[in-house]
Formats: structure tokens, C-alpha cells, sequence
């Protein structure tokens, strides 16, 4: 791999000169170089610079515009998902009969600032998956799926299906009328496929009726399964973005001085 | 392929010129300890693995049994109009594990399937065969109607319009001599000619192929004889 040039140090980082006469502090640090000293104390270790360096200061294609944020917004949709999800496991309680329901109107009536967590994690299940389909939007009629990229749409659209899947099983936790109907519907919907289908929901019914356990499972699958997978896929999402770089939007046509074509072509 | 550069080599180790190979050994040490610890790695990992799964997986295998109830007197049933009963299709939690039933005893007249001792009265489940909804009975209509989708039955549970692939489902039902009364018992799916079936989830018709894709569950116990 060739070596990147090094960012320039912002301003507030480069070394000032010492003012005149002013030279009679020698061996005290001053906040910058401590905080300096502090990340090479963490860097000498793990030689993480090369790897931040590399993964943050990459060169962008000519063109890159507002919609190639879309992806980073969907990541930021997850991460708000992953905060306000911890904050309501504190106060819910899984509990077929009758508890669920309760600790979800104790989190919205009685819990500081409960009705605004509930409602922050609730609408941005909506707003996650809005920004997936307009990031994956984004990305078919940019062509950017196509060679050598086809790995990162494959994850990709992984990704989109444990999405789905997490807004399946988290649609049941508030265990009203319409979480406890709208599950079932959706566990039919599922049985209707042939041969597997009917397993399949005896598995996520774990039975042949909605029962005990149903709840208990369907949290236990949104709370650590499928987060931790969706976790990791975009861990490998993001590694293939800063490997393979971004593309140009379709329209630009390459710069006929383009050091980055053959000379040859360049001449043209 | 591209042409081997190197000559192959003897596969066994004494040709090979390996210190301590002995006589028509193939696999080298180091092969051997590769092999070793990749094994026992596999076996810690299927050590937890293989269980956890086991645990998520077992409800799939284990058949439900469900218990017979009491629900009236046979006196409380009419021959033209369905009762309403509650009845408990998964123990132990509460209000989300009942279910309704529409009970009411047959008529020879309009019940032309056979019968047998599990359907002197007629039960039906309120569970919509399109995807599960619960269906009500309009009495003036002599309809059950889902509130979903838009499915509708007649008098004797069959399709009378709307996405359902299927007649109601049914209970077994029959009288406990000991108590005089009605008792319901287990599930049952019917095809649209109400031939009896293991109970199948809905959306899953029974008519023609769809007996075969849509095969019966480990979960639900086989058809009463």
C-alpha cells in the first residue's frame, strides 16, 4: 500500500516559538503538548495513527456531494437506536402478563424524560430505514455496487434485512392491541413460506401459539442478536468504504489533465 | 492453472529428508498439531454452540398438548346461532394466551360432513385462516367477519368471501359423562371440504398442493382418531 501523506497539524497544534525572555518554564507542559504526549503514550502501543490516518483522511472523488452523507446518517440513526435502546432496557420488562405493557406506560407517564427516549427510539426506527432505502438509492443510480464494490452492496443489503427484522421484533415490546395483532399477522405473513415456513414461526413463536416465551424471545433477538450483528456488519461496511474508496457521481466525465490516467489517455 | 514450479514432493516424510520421520509417515508434525488444535477449537466452539442452539431451536420438536375445558351445559347451545366462549390456548399468561371460540351444536340438516364423537357440537376458532386476526360473528348477517382484511365465513366456517385460503379452524369437542357438561378440546385446521387436518398456522391452504407445502408440525399433536 503506498504511504499516505501525513494531514497537515491544524493551527492550534503546530509548535508556537517562544516569546522573548519567556523561557523559564522549562519541563512543564502546557495542555496541548500534554494532551499530545498523552495520545503518543496510546499510540506507541497500539500504532492506531496509521490505521485513523487511514480510515478518516482519505482522498474523495471530484463531485462528492451532499447525498454521499446518507450513509453516515443512517450509521448515526443506528447509533441514536443503540443509546436510547440501553436507556429503555433499564425500565422494561419483558413480561407477557401484563408487565410489558405497564413498564412501557411507566416509561412514558412516570420515567424523566422517558415519553421523549420511547419516542426518540420509536420514530427513528422510521427515520433508520427511510435513510437505508435513500442511501441505497443513492448508491444504485450512482452505479457505486458495481465492480469492485459488489462486496460492500452484498453486506449492504444484509444490513437492511436485520434492520427489517429488528423493526419485526421490536414492533411486539410495547405489547398493546396493536404490537400483539400486528405480530401475528407478520408470523403468518412469514409461515405462508413453503416447506420452511411453518418452522420458522413454531421458532419465532417458539410453539405452535403465541405463548410464554414469545416476548422474552422476540426482545432477547432485538436487544442483542440482531444489534450485535448489525454491529459487526458495519464494522466490515465501513472497512470495504475506506478500502475501495468512494466513486464519482455518474455525470463527470474524467479531467482531461487527470494525473490519475495513463499518459496516453491523458494526451487525448 | 499455472505450471508447478517447484517438483512435488514425496508425501511421505521420510523421503522428504524431515528429522525424526520414521518409516510410511505422510502427515508432518507440524500438519499434525495444526490439525490438532484447529480440531479442539471446533470442539470448544460446538461445545456452546451446539446447545445454546439446541435451546433456541427445541420448541420446533416439542408438541403442545392441549387441555380439555369445560364450557357449559349442552343446553347452552342453539342449532342456528353460534356462543361465544373463552377458552385458554396457552396457560400460564393470562389474557394474551386465550382465545375465542364460536360453539354451537351441530345440525344435521346443514352439517354434512361426517360425523363423528368430536363434533356434536361445532367450535370454531376465531382465528381468521387469512393471517390471524380474530373474526366476529354478525349474527344478522350469519356472517363471521375479519376485521383486517376483509375475510368473510358462513354459518358453517367456510369461505364466503375475501383472501382466506381456508374454512375456519376447529376444537374437538364432546361430552364429559362424569360432569354433564361441554368440553373443547385440541385444534384443528379443515380444507374447503372440511376434511380434517393437523392444525396449520394460517394462510396456509390445505386444498390440492398446498397439504404437501405446508406440511404438518412437530409442535401441534397428530388428528384424534
Amino acid at each position: 500500500m503506498p504511504r499516505l501523506p501525513a494531514p497537515p497539524l491544524p493551527k492550534a497544534f503546530r509548535p508556537k516559538p517562544k516569546r522573548p525572555g519567556q523561557n523559564n518554564d522549562q519541563g512543564k507542559l502546557t495542555p496541548v503538548e500534554g494532551a499530545i504526549t498523552a495520545a503518543d503514550w496510546i499510540d506507541e502501543r497500539t500504532s492506531l495513527s496509521p490505521v485513523v490516518r487511514w480510515s478518516l483522511f482519505r482522498k474523495v472523488p471530484r463531485g462528492t456531494n451532499w447525498a454521499y452523507t446518507l450513509g453516515t446518517a443512517t450509521l448515526f440513526a443506528f447509533l441514536n437506536q443503540a443509546v436510547t435502546g440501553v436507556f429503555l432496557a433499564m425500565w422494561y420488562r419483558p413480561d407477557v402478563t401484563g408487565g410489558a405493557y405497564e413498564s412501557m406506560r411507566y416509561i412514558n407517564d412516570n420515567v424523566f424524560a422517558g415519553q421523549l427516549v420511547h419516542a426518540m427510539h420509536k420514530w427513528g426506527a422510521s427515520v433508520m430505514i427511510i435513510l437505508i432505502f435513500l442511501h441505497m438509492a443513492r448508491v444504485f443510480f450512482y452505479g457505486a455496487y458495481k465492480y469492485p464494490r459488489e462486496l460492500t452492496w452484498v453486506i449492504g443489503v444484509v444490513l437492511l434485512i436485520l434492520t427489517l427484522v429488528m423493526g419485526f421484533t421490536g414492533y411486539l415490546l410495547p405489547f398493546d392491541q396493536r404490537s400483539y395483532w400486528a405480530t401475528i399477522v407478520g408470523v403468518n405473513i412469514n409461515g405462508t413460506g413453503p416447506l420452511i415456513g411453518p418452522f420458522l414461526s413454531d421458532f419465532l413463536r417458539a410453539g405452535p401459539e403465541f405463548g410464554a416465551t414469545t416476548l422474552s424471545r422476540f426482545y432477547a433477538l432485538h436487544m442483542l442478536l440482531i444489534p450485535g450483528a448489525i454491529a459487526a456488519l458495519i464494522g466490515a461496511h465501513l472497512y470495504l468504504v475506506a478500502k475501495l474508496g468512494t466513486t464519482a457521481p455518474p455525470w463527470l466525465k474524467p479531467l482531461k489533465d487527470d494525473p490519475a490516467l495513463e499518459p496516453e489517455r491523458a494526451e487525448v | 492453472m499455472p505450471k508447478r514450479r517447484k517438483p512435488k514432493l514425496s508425501k511421505y516424510t521420510a523421503d522428504r529428508n524431515i528429522p525424526g520421520a520414521f518409516e510410511g509417515e505422510t502427515v508432518t508434525r507440524r500438519r499434525f498439531m495444526v490439525g490438532t488444535a484447529n480440531g479442539a477449537g471446533a470442539v470448544a466452539a460446538a461445545a456452546f454452540t451446539l446447545p445454546a442452539l439446541g435451546f433456541a431451536l427445541a420448541p420446533v420438536f416439542k408438541t403442545t398438548q392441549m387441555s380439555w375445558q369445560a364450557i357449559g351445559p349442552p343446553s347452552d347451545f342453539p342449532t342456528d346461532n353460534y356462543v361465544t366462549k373463552i377458552i385458554t390456548i396457552a396457560p400460564g399468561i393470562g389474557e394474551a394466551g386465550t382465545s375465542l371460540a364460536y360453539v354451537r351444536t351441530r345440525n344435521p340438516s346443514l352439517d354434512t360432513e361426517p360425523e363423528d364423537k368430536y363434533n356434536h357440537w361445532i367450535a370454531l376458532s376465531s382465528r381468521c385462516a387469512h393471517l390471524g386476526c380474530p373474526v366476529r360473528w354478525v349474527a344478522p348477517a350469519q356472517r363471521f367477519v375479519c376485521p383486517c382484511h376483509g375475510g368473510v365465513y358462513n354459518l358453517r366456517g367456510l369461505v364466503a368471501g375475501g383472501p382466506p385460503v381456508r374454512p375456519l379452524d376447529r376444537f374437538y369437542t364432546r361430552l364429559n359423562p362424569s360432569t354433564g357438561l361441554v368440553e373443547i378440546g385440541p385444534r384443528y385446521s379443515v380444507n374447503n371440504e372440511l376434511r380434517r387436518f393437523s392444525p396449520r398456522d394460517p394462510a396456509e391452504p390445505l386444498d390440492g398442493i398446498g397439504q404437501y407445502l405446508y406440511p404438518a408440525r412437530w409442535s401441534t399433536p397428530p388428528l384424534l382418531k
